[in-house]
C-alpha cells in the first residue's frame, strides 16, 4: 500500500522551493514560491535562534546551522530530518565547498570552524581559531570560495583566515593579522573576488581581494561615522546579502541610521544615505535596482526600498515588528519578509511594491531559497 | 506559585512596579532580543551566557548596572534607552532566579 500511494506522487523539481526558520520552535518551514505555500514542517532541530542553512547542489538537502551546534541534514522534497549532529556547544552558522562535497561551520564555542562530509556528516577536520597563547576566537563571516576555499573572520582575534579543502582532512591556513578591531560578518562578492569584513570596535571594513592576495588586507571607508556620534547597536548588522550594483557597493552602518555607498571599484565613500533606523540586512533584488532595507529595534517594524540608480529611498512600509530577514525569489519578482512578532510571513512583490499574500510561521527568522544551491558565497 | 515566590526577592518593591503585562514584554524581549546576541537559551552566542549558575556570583547591581550602561569595548549596549532603571533590576533579578516562570 505504501508503494502505491508513493507511487500517486507527481514528481516535482525543487528550484522554486526554499525554508523558512522556525526560531523558537527548533522547526523550519518547507514552503514554495510558485502558489506561495507551504509544504512541510520539520521539527526537531533545537535551538535555531540565529540559524542560518545551505542547499546541496542538487537542491534538494537543506543543511541547518543551528544556535545550539546542531548540524541537520533536511531532504526538503520528502519534507524529512536525514540526520542531525550536534558538532560544537555554540555556532553561528556555515557554508558549502563549491563541489558540494564540504560543509562547513563556524563556531563560537569552542571557537573555530569545522567540516564535515556533506552526505554523511561524518567530522572531517577540526580547525581551532587560535590566536594567541591559548586564546581561542570566536568565527564570523565564514563563506565559501572558488578553487575549494572557504574564508572567515576571527572577532576576538582581528584575523582574517584563508582556508584551502583541496584536502579536507588536512586543511591549510593562510591567516592576514590586524584587520582592524572586532570583525563581526563578511561577505564576499558575487564572482567570489573581494571578501570584505565588517568591523565593530572601529569604523570601516576590511577588504581582501582574493585575486591579488599578495596585497594584504585593505581599510576601507575609514571613519565612516566621525562627524555623527555613534549610537548605541540592538542588534548587530549582517553583511550577507552583498548589495552591489554596476556602480555600487551598499553596506549598514554601524551604530548609525545610514546605509554607506561606496564607489565598487575605488571603494571611496560616495555618499550615506538616511534611512529609518540602523540598518541590519541590505540586500538587492537580483537585477541591482532596488535594495531593501530593514532594521534594528526599536524600529524593526519597518523596510525601506532604495533606488540604487538615484540612491535615494523610494518607498517605507511598516510590515509589522520584528521584521528579521528578507529573501528574494531567484529571479526578484517577488520578497518575502518574516515578521517574527506577528507570526507570519509576507510577500511583496517588487515591482509595485504590494503585499501579495501572507503565510503564517512561528516565530520565523531566516528565509533560504534553494537557488542559494547556486550562488558562490553565501 | 508565580507571586509566592518574586514576593520572596529582595526587590518586591521594584518588582511590583512592574505589571505582570510588562514582565511578559520584558522575558520576551530578553529571550528574542537580547537573546539576538546571548542566545535565545541565554546560552551565548557573541555575548555570554546569562544563565543562573553563570550569574549566580554577579551582583543585581552589577548586572543592572550593565543592562543600563552597557559594557565599552564590547557590543552590549545601553538598555537605558528603552529601558527603566526597575526594569533593568527586574530583569537582573529574573536572570539570576528565573524559576518562577516555570508554570
Amino acid at each position: 500500500m505504501l508503494s502505491l500511494s508513493l507511487f500517486a506522487v507527481e514528481p516535482r523539481g525543487t528550484g522554486d522551493m526554499g525554508i523558512v526558520i522556525e526560531r523558537a520552535n527548533g522547526s523550519i518551514l518547507i514552503i514554495e514560491t510558485t502558489h506561495n505555500s507551504q509544504l512541510y514542517r520539520v521539527e526537531g532541530l533545537g535551538d535555531l535562534s540565529h540559524a542560518s542553512a545551505v542547499f546541496s547542489r542538487d537542491e534538494r538537502y537543506a543543511y541547518v546551522f543551528g544556535r545550539d551546534g546542531g548540524l541537520s541534514k533536511i531532504d526538503i522534497l520528502a519534507g524529512t530530518l536525514v540526520k542531525r549532529v550536534i558538532q560544537a556547544g555554540n555556532s553561528i552558522g556555515g557554508a558549502i565547498s563549491q563541489d558540494g562535497k564540504i560543509v562547513a561551520v563556524s563556531n563560537y564555542e569552542p571557537g573555530g570552524v569545522k567540516l564535515f562530509d556533506s552526505a554523511n556528516l561524518e567530522l572531517l577536520a577540526d580547525v581551532p581559531a587560535q590566536y594567541a597563547d591559548n586564546k581561542q576566537s570566536k568565527t564570523v563571516g565564514l563563506v565559501d570560495l572558488p578553487n575549494q576555499h572557504f574564508i572567515y573572520s576571527l572577532f576576538e582575534g582581528n584575523q582574517i583566515w584563508l582556508l584551502d579543502a583541496h584536502n579536507p582532512k588536512q586543511p591549510v591556513i593562510r591567516k592576514f593579522t590586524d584587520i582592524g578591531l572586532q570583525p563581526y560578518d563578511a561577505m564576499v562578492s558575487n564572482n567570489g573576488r573581494f571578501y570584505i569584513a565588517g568591523l565593530f570596535g572601529e569604523e570601516g571594513l576590511a577588504l581582501l581581494d582574493l585575486w591579488q592576495l599578495d596585497k594584504g588586507v585593505q581599510q576601507i571607508l575609514p571613519e565612516y561615522g566621525k562627524d555623527d556620534p555613534k549610537k548605541p547597536v540592538y542588534k548587530m548588522p549582517h553583511l550577507e546579502g552583498w548589495a552591489l550594483t554596476d556602480d555600487y557597493a551598499l553596506f549598514p552602518a554601524v551604530g548609525h541610521n545610514e546605509v554607506l555607498v561606496a564607489d565598487r571599484h575605488t571603494w571611496n565613500l560616495v555618499k550615506k544615505i538616511p534611512v529609518h533606523g540602523q540598518p541590519v540586512f541590505v540586500i538587492a533584488r537580483p537585477d541591482g535596482h532596488q535594495v531593501w532595507v530593514n532594521f534594528a529595534m526599536p524600529n524593526n517594524d519597518t523596510i525601506q526600498i532604495i533606488d540604487t540608480l538615484n540612491l535615494t529611498v523610494i518607498a517605507t512600509k511598516k510590515p509589522g515588528k520584528g521584521v528579521l530577514h528578507m529573501e528574494f525569489t531567484p529571479r526578484g519578482e517577488a520578497v518575502w519578509l518574516s515578521v517574527r512578532d506577528e507570526d507570519k510571513i509576507q510577500i511583496y512583490g517588487t515591482e509595485d511594491g504590494q503585499l501579495r499574500a501572507e503565510l503564517p510561521a512561528l516565530k520565523p527568522s531566516g528565509i533560504f531559497f534553494t537557488a542559494r544551491a547556486h550562488q558562490s558565497g553565501l | 506559585m508565580k507571586y509566592l515566590l518574586l514576593a520572596l526577592l529582595p526587590v518586591v518593591t521594584q518588582a511590583s512596579e512592574i505589571t505582570t503585562q510588562r514582565q511578559e514584554e520584558l522575558i520576551y524581549l530578553l529571550h528574542q532580543d537580547c537573546g539576538s546576541c546571548h542566545g535565545m537559551t541565554l546560552k551565548g552566542g557573541l555575548g555570554p551566557a546569562l544563565l543562573p549558575d553563570i550569574l549566580q556570583n554577579k551582583p543585581v547591581e552589577f548586572l543592572t548596572a550593565t543592562i543600563l550602561f552597557g559594557r565599552s569595548g564590547t557590543p552590549m549596549p545601553p538598555w537605558s534607552f528603552m529601558l527603566t532603571e526597575s526594569e533593568a533590576e527586574w530583569l537582573a533579578v529574573y536572570l539570576k532566579n528565573p524559576k518562577h516562570d516555570e508554570k
